[in-house]
């Protein structure tokens, strides 16, 4: 094994892929996983909008999705990638299905995080005359920040490992390149290079997390 | 101010609906500070939690200032929620909030107020209950009393003309306790904010209300002024309650039933006749002998008390008894035939 024959530049360019995936991924993710997540917690049991039918039916939905190994659940949703976004390569073909796998993880992350915040608090903000919206807003995600914050370091760890699944079916990025050299050429030192940038990356994430939590815990 | 009518409560369980209140009659006046108390399970809770509505009755009306609220809903529900403020056990304060953030927030939910006008009331509120050098700190920060006292500052910030305590001192020691209740005391005199206070210590009763109802298994069982159901407790609940509260629980029932050879009589002095020596007095001018078997004395809110079990004995026990009585004393017989009807008392016994 030698790394004389290491193409960096090909690894920088798979670096930010993965950032971009990562990065895009996330943040669509929060928006459309952060929605869900109040909606599971707003509709569960003895919450504000009780509503065994509604919690039901979306869990059910979000349960099939997370059933679904993302490997296969990439190939599913081919079709409806190339009706979404044009294409079902590169960075614009994987973030929908990225999305799609980790907005249903991420929801119900969030919803445990909502559950935790004190009873005491939600009846307190509801008896000074808030509104439902308000006491969400205002009282109910501010409390639950940290635990949020923890969610998305953990979303986005999920999403550096599904990532790298994408990249075999044509996302890019430093899984990608790890499978194709790596395993495909027998370059076993690419690979090594590429999986030791993954646990890098992993752990800047976790850290930051964590002192993002940390800076936002007040209790 | 407040006026509870045959308002019922019940939660479905998994045995069918269990009664939490079942046809709780109450009246609160404008201004007073009327006490709820009952053993755990008594229904305290849900019933002070029916005034802002934060539990809908299952029958029955509940009114605030002369409106019908049981129906209230969406913004009407709000706007009377601000006119009410609730202070609760666990205080319950926005832990991602400083002091002054906390205070704020009922402020900042109106949407009336403007900045520089929220952050001036919220120095007033936390001037007013001695917080003022904590106004950056979070709650954590922050001792028990202190954190209440949070919670009385943000239960003030939007005026409201009634204050709702759920077990407001159960989790503070007793001399913040002491600090709080005086506090409250201080709010309602200063303000006239009606407060009703749910408790399930006899203490706090008689320390802080004018008035007071004994809720017992979802029903009141008694009610009247705090200086007759604190001395004359009528009821077995209102009696459990009041024992436990003496530092000798039950001795002033042991011995009434005792065969002393003297009349066994109760003796309850308040007010100015708490602090004068009748009782030798009388016993002398009748040639009558005393012994205290039990006593308890004290003060309920500023009215001095004292009140004893007194086995008296010698010539002329009906004319001590009916000195006793000319003096201003209350005197209760215990056991034997009673020398007079008992006396009828204003108050309802269920």
């Amino acid at each position: 094994m030698s790394f004389e024959n290491i193409y960096w530049g090909d690894i920088g360019a798979a670096l930010g892929q993965t950032l971009a995936m990562v990065g895009g991924a996330l943040l669509l993710t929060v928006i459309v996983g952060l929605p869900l997540g109040i909606l599971l917690f707003l509709t569960g049991r003895q919450q504000l909008f009780q509503a065994p039918v509604a919690y039901g039916g979306l869990s059910f939905v979000l349960n099939i999705i997370r059933s679904v190994p993302f490997i296969i659940l990439l190939i599913v949703l081919m079709p409806v990638t190339v009706i979404v976004t044009g294409t079902s390569l590169g960075i614009r073909g994987v973030i929908f299905p990225l999305v799609v796998g980790t907005a249903p993880f991420f929801a119900r992350l969030v919803e445990t995080a909502l559950r935790e915040v004190d009873r005491g608090v939600i009846e307190a903000s509801l008896a000074m005359g808030a509104s439902t919206r308000q006491t969400i807003l205002r009282a109910v995600l501010p409390e639950a920040l940290p635990s949020l914050l923890a969610a998305v370091t953990v979303t986005a760890i999920v999403l550096v490992d599904y990532t790298a699944m994408s990249g075999a079916i044509g996302g890019g990025g430093l899984g990608d390149l790890a499978i194709r050299y790596g395993y495909h050429r027998f370059q076993t030192e690419i690979m090594l290079v590429c999986v030791a940038i993954l646990i890098v990356f992993v752990q800047l994430i976790q850290a930051s997390g964590n002192r993002l939590v940390a800076h936002f815990s007040r209790k | 101010m407040i006026r509870l009518e045959r308002v019922t409560k019940s939660f479905a369980g998994k045995e069918g609906a269990a009664a939490a209140l079942d046809g709780v009659d109450l009246s609160v006046a404008k201004g007073e500070i009327f006490g709820v108390i009952g053993s755990s399970g008594a229904g305290k809770s849900t019933l002070v939690r029916l005034i802002n509505l934060l539990e809908r009755p299952s029958g029955g009306d509940v009114f605030v200032a002369g409106e019908r609220v049981t129906e209230a809903r969406g913004e009407r529900l709000r706007a009377l929620r601000r006119s009410i403020g609730m202070v609760f056990q666990h205080f319950n304060l926005l832990s991602a909030r400083t002091v002054a953030g906390n205070v704020a927030y009922p402020l900042e939910l109106t949407g009336e107020y403007g900045k520089a006008e929220i952050s001036g009331r919220v120095a007033a509120l936390l001037a007013r209950v001695g917080l003022s050098e904590h106004a950056g700190k979070y709650p954590r920060q922050l001792s028990g009393g202190q954190k209440q006292r949070v919670g009385i500052a943000r239960a003030l910030a939007c005026e409201p003309s009634v204050l709702l305590c759920d077990e407001a001192t159960s989790a503070l020691d007793p001399q913040t306790t002491g600090a709080v209740l005086d506090l409250l005391r201080q709010i309602n005199r200063d303000l006239g904010v009606t407060i009703v206070l749910i408790t399930h210590e006899m203490d706090v009763i008689r320390r802080t209300c004018d008035r007071v109802a004994v809720l017992d298994r979802g029903r009141v069982v008694e009610e009247g002024p705090v200086t007759d159901v604190f001395l004359h407790p009528r009821h077995p609940a209102t009696l459990r309650l009041v024992r436990e509260a003496e530092p000798d629980g039950g001795s002033l029932d042991a011995v009434a039933g005792a065969d002393l050879g003297g009349r066994t009589v109760r003796l309850t002095f308040t007010g100015p006749a708490a602090h004068k020596p009748i009782l030798g007095r009388i016993a002398r001018e009748n040639l009558v002998d005393y012994a205290i078997l039990a006593g308890r004395v004290g003060h309920i809110r500023e009215t001095p008390y004292a009140q004893f079990i007194v086995s008296l004995s010698g010539r002329d026990v009906a004319g001590a008894i009916a000195g006793l009585r000319a003096s201003g004393v209350d005197v209760e017989l215990q056991g034997g035939a009673p020398l007079a009807p008992p006396e009828e008392r204003p108050r309802h016994v269920v």
